[in-house]
């Protein structure tokens, strides 16, 4: 089978929401939510790096959590909440990650970025990473070529302390 | 035909399972069809086409992501459970703190969000031939022969090798699962049964295609584990090549009870040296009553790896494993676990 009779093909039914916005499909089942984001959805923020799940390039948030989108097959996601990184925050409106990774130069060539950012959002929401040792531990899943690793755990430590400064705020009113 | 974003799986039907029932019937009916939970194996080996299953039976549906107490103050934990998921689980963290350790010593977070309990016992060996279709590999397709034998073989195993296969078992959690005799809840077509953690992998012997010693239709529901935490002395060394996120060389889970400093019950699980977690239980059973020190550690070492063979470009696995297992039963011994997201060796 070649993929010109990949159409004649049965699809299946998948109901997905997408940075909010709620989207039936109809796709097959060989489709893995990154092709599915960076075609049809034409989302080509997340990237495709490795494409085995060892770059983290393609991190997304699957119902909250940080996976590799290039690990999953599109349909086994039915009614599942995906945030890329067109999602988390706009140019005109950044996502407080977004604007440290900005801050802090946090990136070179930029590609492994949006994986970063969704694996640093899905971090500091999981609440396991303390230490900048925790950090970098915990961002092991994101290659980043360029070597901008220091910049990153920068960046990462910054909106933790924002998070922590926040917290004692609110605790003290 | 070559994909331009990359390489294209092979198609395959698709069916979601419901139930149980559901997706044991759809299994046995089809012996090309593969279980799909959190995807991060079986995917990866399908992008390689290592795997082409006809049918996929995609089992994330089923009610098998809950951590259930049991009767003797063990854990059962479900088949779907993430394994973030276990190493996060209060009871397990403390109770169970080797599991949990060994978890997050393995892959990368957003795999283990990922990736599941049962999924990560099924998962296949990294092995370099195993992974490229354009060299012989037994297990892949058996009969072919190993590249492996006399190739490079770096990563491959010291103990309980055979002549067809000298592939290792990946896995860190299985290495924590093997050391805490663990057992493993499946159901196929006859029913419900259990299979003590080790002898749920398998060695490589005649038949290295076989990973395990499920039968064709069975799939895994669940782990249970008992009532003896070693939740003061244990720890979970790891060695490889890099940092973090790469597979052991050699691993070692270690488990102690220590009474007035003698040793009540010992156990160690090695990863990375074997086609499944190595555990010798007969040889731990011999130190019993013996001094909790690094003298009787160092033999301890000696005995467990008297059979240990180098295949060559992993010759350096035996002098390493024989350290790795002195140091992590020494580290359970006093109480300081190996700290996952600490990079020196306590």
């Amino acid at each position: 089978m070649d993929i010109t009779t990949a159409d004649r093909q049965p699809k299946n039914r998948v109901a997905l929401t997408i940075n909010g916005d709620r989207h039936d499909l109809e796709i097959h089942p060989w489709v893995t939510l990154l092709d599915l984001l960076r075609g049809p959805m034409q989302l080509s923020g997340t990237k495709k790096g490795c494409d085995h799940g060892q770059c983290g390039a393609c991190t997304v948030l699957i119902d909250g959590e940080r996976m590799n989108s290039c690990l999953k097959f599109a349909v086994t996601l039915d009614g599942a909440e995906i945030t890329t990184i067109e999602g988390l925050g706009r140019p005109e409106n950044m996502h407080p990650m977004q604007k440290a990774f900005v801050e802090h130069d946090a990136y070179q060539c930029g590609y492994c970025t949006p994986g970063q950012i969704c694996s640093a959002v899905g971090l500091l929401k999981e609440g396991k990473a303390g230490t900048r040792e925790e950090i970098r531990e915990m961002m092991s899943g994101n290659l980043c070529r360029c070597g901008a690793y220091v910049n990153i755990a920068d960046a990462i430590e910054d909106v933790m302390g924002q998070e922590a400064r926040c917290g004692i705020r609110e605790a003290a009113e | 035909m070559r994909h331009p974003g990359g390489r294209r799986v092979r198609h395959f039907s698709y069916t979601r399972a419901e139930t149980l029932g559901h997706a044991v019937a759809a299994l046995a009916a089809n012996p090309q069809a593969r279980v799909l939970a959190g995807g991060t194996n079986l995917i990866d080996l399908m992008k390689y086409d290592v795997e082409h299953p006809g049918a996929i039976v995609d089992i994330n549906r089923l009610p098998l992501r809950d951590i259930e107490e049991l009767p003797n103050g063990g854990l059962r934990i479900g088949a779907l459970v993430s394994n973030s998921a276990v190493a996060y689980d209060p009871r397990v963290a403390e109770r169970y703190p080797l599991l949990a350790s060994a978890i997050l010593a393995g892959a990368s977070p957003q795999l283990r969000n990922a990736a599941t309990t049962g999924g990560n016992l099924l998962q296949r060996t990294r092995c370099y031939y195993f992974y490229d279709p354009a060299t012989p590999c037994n297990k892949r397709e058996p009969g072919s022969g190993c590249g492996a034998i006399g190739g490079v073989n770096r990563i491959h195993a010291i103990l309980g090798a055979s002549e067809h296969c000298i592939a290792v078992h990946p896995s860190d959690m299985c290495v924590a699962l093997a050391a805490l005799s663990a057992t493993v809840e499946v159901e196929g077509p006859d029913g419900r049964r259990d299979i003590p953690f080790t002898d749920f992998h398998r060695l490589p012997g005649d038949h290295p295609e076989r990973d395990n010693t499920m039968h064709q239709g069975e799939i895994v529901t669940a782990i249970r584990l008992e009532g003896n935490h070693f939740a003061h002395h244990h720890s979970y060394l790891k060695l490889r090549d890099r940092l973090s996120y790469a597979f052991a060389l050699i691993s070692v889970a270690a488990a102690l009870d220590v009474k007035d400093g003698q040793i009540v019950d010992m156990r160690v699980a090695l990863g990375g040296v074997a086609h499944k977690p190595w555990r010798d239980t007969l040889a731990e059973a011999e130190f019993a009553g013996q001094p909790a020190t690094r003298e009787t550690f160092a033999t301890v070492a000696d005995r467990l790896l008297a059979g240990a063979q180098g295949q060559g470009d992993n010759d350096f696995k035996v002098p390493m494993a024989h350290k790795a297992i002195v140091r992590a039963l020494s580290q359970a011994a006093a109480g300081t676990p190996q700290i996952q997201a600490e990079k020196h060796v306590r």
